[in-house]
């Protein structure tokens, strides 16, 4: 009989603590799927940031360093400049990334240093229940936008994939969804990408991840899973922003 | 290696790294620490060190925690509002049980203040500056040769006990000049780092957190943490004794403070007064037996710092019931850096 489906090495047996139609889970099989392409899992140190992906090292079979919220980009060059040759990558929030840690993200990307950043979107706080972030749709409601996201007081929704690859810096910056099979093959190929660059030494590798969050949402799993690919793409569209092999 | 020298103390510091190991250095500018980043821009490149002047100080403290979660001696250093948002940090390095090495060459507050010569950020060293409740080792060097001493014992306890170590100064003993004998890293036996993150390899998977959620984990961790505690309080304390055996009046002082108290206490021995002075060199764990010894004897102790009243408390939470504490500080703040003919008036009033 031959083997055509398995776990990727790279994630432990578990059960994951994502609610039903999380798209979390799906991006951490991806991540998975990249380290063991490389054959990197021995040398990869995973920093987990705060919120829904703290549990990093529950779910990943590899050594990780947890992060103070938003300061993963921080730690990750502190881990890397000590080990040059491991492979490292960040896996953060919106609020983690985008709202506290704008400063870190951005810095560590403009340093270039040779890291991957998983950059999860979901457009609200999950792991705090469901309150405004920085990628919240105008108009969108959350638990502490309950009028709905008012541009004039909030700001627009932060897109932070196009953002991060006007950096000179980025040498990689996708945007990728999970929401279909069609771009769950796009996003894999993207996240593979991602780390190839690591891998291959060419600097700073981005992936933006829209995400589901349908506990937070208020939404059934199917009709979360549907606005991934309406409303969120609409804003945030999916491609590649940067990709210095192309320049 | 024995040639004497003649630097700063903030030079002293850098060069102490540099001979102790560290290779890593993460900081931002800020007065009058800025020698330390400078000296280590220039030397960390040409031993294959790692110098990154970060985008912030938040930044920096997790660079370090990065590093030091890697398993290298790495340092960060800052002043007074640099310290304070490194808190955040030095709060997770201490939950997440790293050694890393910190100093704060201090300035006067609160807020921006000023840049001289301050001692007002005792309780936020040795009280856990950050969230959560935690020690870190607090080391007060009061000479350029103790910068360079103290700092090169700080990587040494920083990972015998992995937690991190400041080192505390000011602008004296910083920015003064003064004769320095460098020295090589004493041989000290140190625990493996088989905690810190390397890439799993064959081996079992590590991991680096201070996120405790599981029934009892958490106070299970504390109590561990805790129990480092007492152990730094039996073994790790460092004072020095001047003149105190025959004191009837002995002065408590550290840091800079002890520099012109101990002219003090000079010219009241010139004067025919016994009068010692008692100078913790660690601030935590804080020599209590050292006080409580001396007060078995001799019931006046004069503290004096340079704000307005920090240390004192912890000297009168460990004398003899009986003894007398008394204090004089000033605020600290352009002009305000006691002469030791002030502080002989002190001596004076309370001998």
């Amino acid at each position: 009989m031959q083997q055509v489906f398995r776990r990727p090495l790279s994630l432990k047996d578990v059960q994951t603590h994502f609610c039903p139609g999380c798209h979390h889970g799906t991006i951490h099989r991806l991540v998975a799927e990249a380290i063991d392409e490389y054959g990197v899992q021995k040398r990869t140190i995973g920093i987990a940031s705060v919120g829904c992906s703290v549990f990093l090292y529950s779910y990943f079979n590899i050594d990780v360093v947890e992060s103070p919220h938003g300061r993963a980009p921080a730690v990750a060059t502190g881990v890397k400049r000590a080990k040059p040759d491991s492979i490292v990558f960040t896996y953060q929030g919106d609020g983690d990334l985008a709202a506290i840690g704008t400063s870190e993200i951005i810095h560590a990307a403009n340093r270039g240093e040779q890291i991957t950043v998983i950059f999860v979107n979901n457009t609200t706080y999950g792991m705090t229940g469901g309150q405004m972030a920085p990628t919240t749709l105008v108009g969108q409601k959350t638990s502490t936008s309950p009028y709905g996201r008012n541009q004039a007081k909030d700001g627009a929704p932060l897109r932070m994939a196009e953002l991060m690859a006007q950096l000179e810096g980025v040498a990689f910056s996708a945007r990728v969804a999970v929401n279909t099979s069609r771009n769950l093959f796009e996003a894999k190929k993207q996240i593979k990408n991602a780390f190839r660059y690591q891998v291959e030494g060419k600097g700073f590798s981005f992936i933006e991840a829209l995400s589901a969050c349908p506990t937070n949402w208020g939404m059934d799993p199917l009709r979360a899973n549907e606005r991934v690919g309406t409303e969120m793409c609409d804003y945030f569209k999916l491609g590649v922003f940067k990709n210095v092999e192309n320049l | 290696m024995s040639k004497r020298l003649f630097v700063k103390g903030n030079e002293a510091v850098a060069m102490a790294a540099v001979e102790a190991g560290c290779r890593y250095y993460f900081g931002y500018p800020i007065t009058p620490q800025s020698d330390i980043p400078e000296y280590l821009s220039r030397e960390l490149p040409k031993l294959d060190g790692e110098f990154i002047q970060a985008e912030s100080e938040i930044a920096s403290i997790n660079m370090l925690l990065g590093a030091s979660a890697a398993g290298v001696r790495a340092m960060t250093s800052s002043s007074g509002p640099g310290i304070s948002l490194k808190q955040e940090g030095i709060s997770y390095m201490s939950g997440s049980e790293l050694p890393g090495v910190i100093v704060n060459i201090s300035r006067s507050g609160p807020g921006l203040g000023g840049i001289d010569a301050s001692q007002a950020d005792y309780f936020q060293s040795v009280k856990g500056g950050g969230h959560g409740g935690y020690h870190i080792i607090v080391l007060a060097p009061s000479s350029v040769q103790e910068m360079y001493d103290l700092t090169m014992l700080a990587f040494d306890l920083a990972d015998i006990y992995r937690m991190p170590v400041m080192v505390l100064g000011d602008s004296v003993v910083g920015q003064m000049k003064e004769a320095l004998v460098p020295h090589k890293r004493p041989e000290t036996e140190l625990p493996p780092k088989d905690w810190a993150v390397r890439g799993k390899g064959d081996g079992e998977q590590r991991v680096v957190k201070s996120l405790y959620l599981g029934d009892g984990e958490l106070e299970a961790h504390n109590w561990k943490l805790h129990a480092k505690y007492l152990v730094l309080k039996e073994e790790e304390c460092r004072w020095e004794d001047y003149e105190t055996a025959d004191a009837e009046l002995v002065v408590a002082a550290f840091g800079s403070a002890a520099r012109i108290a101990a002219t003090a206490v000079i010219m009241a021995r010139e004067a025919g007064m016994k009068v010692g002075l008692l100078r913790p060199i660690t601030l935590f764990p804080f020599p209590e037996k050292a006080f409580f010894n001396v007060t078995q004897r001799c019931k006046k102790v004069l503290d004096i710092e340079l704000n307005t009243g920090q240390m004192v408390e912890d000297v009168r939470l460990s004398v003899v019931g009986d003894a007398e504490v008394f204090f004089y500080g000033r605020p600290p703040g352009a002009g305000s850096l006691p002469t030791p003919e002030e502080l002989l008036e002190q001596i004076k009033k309370y001998y």
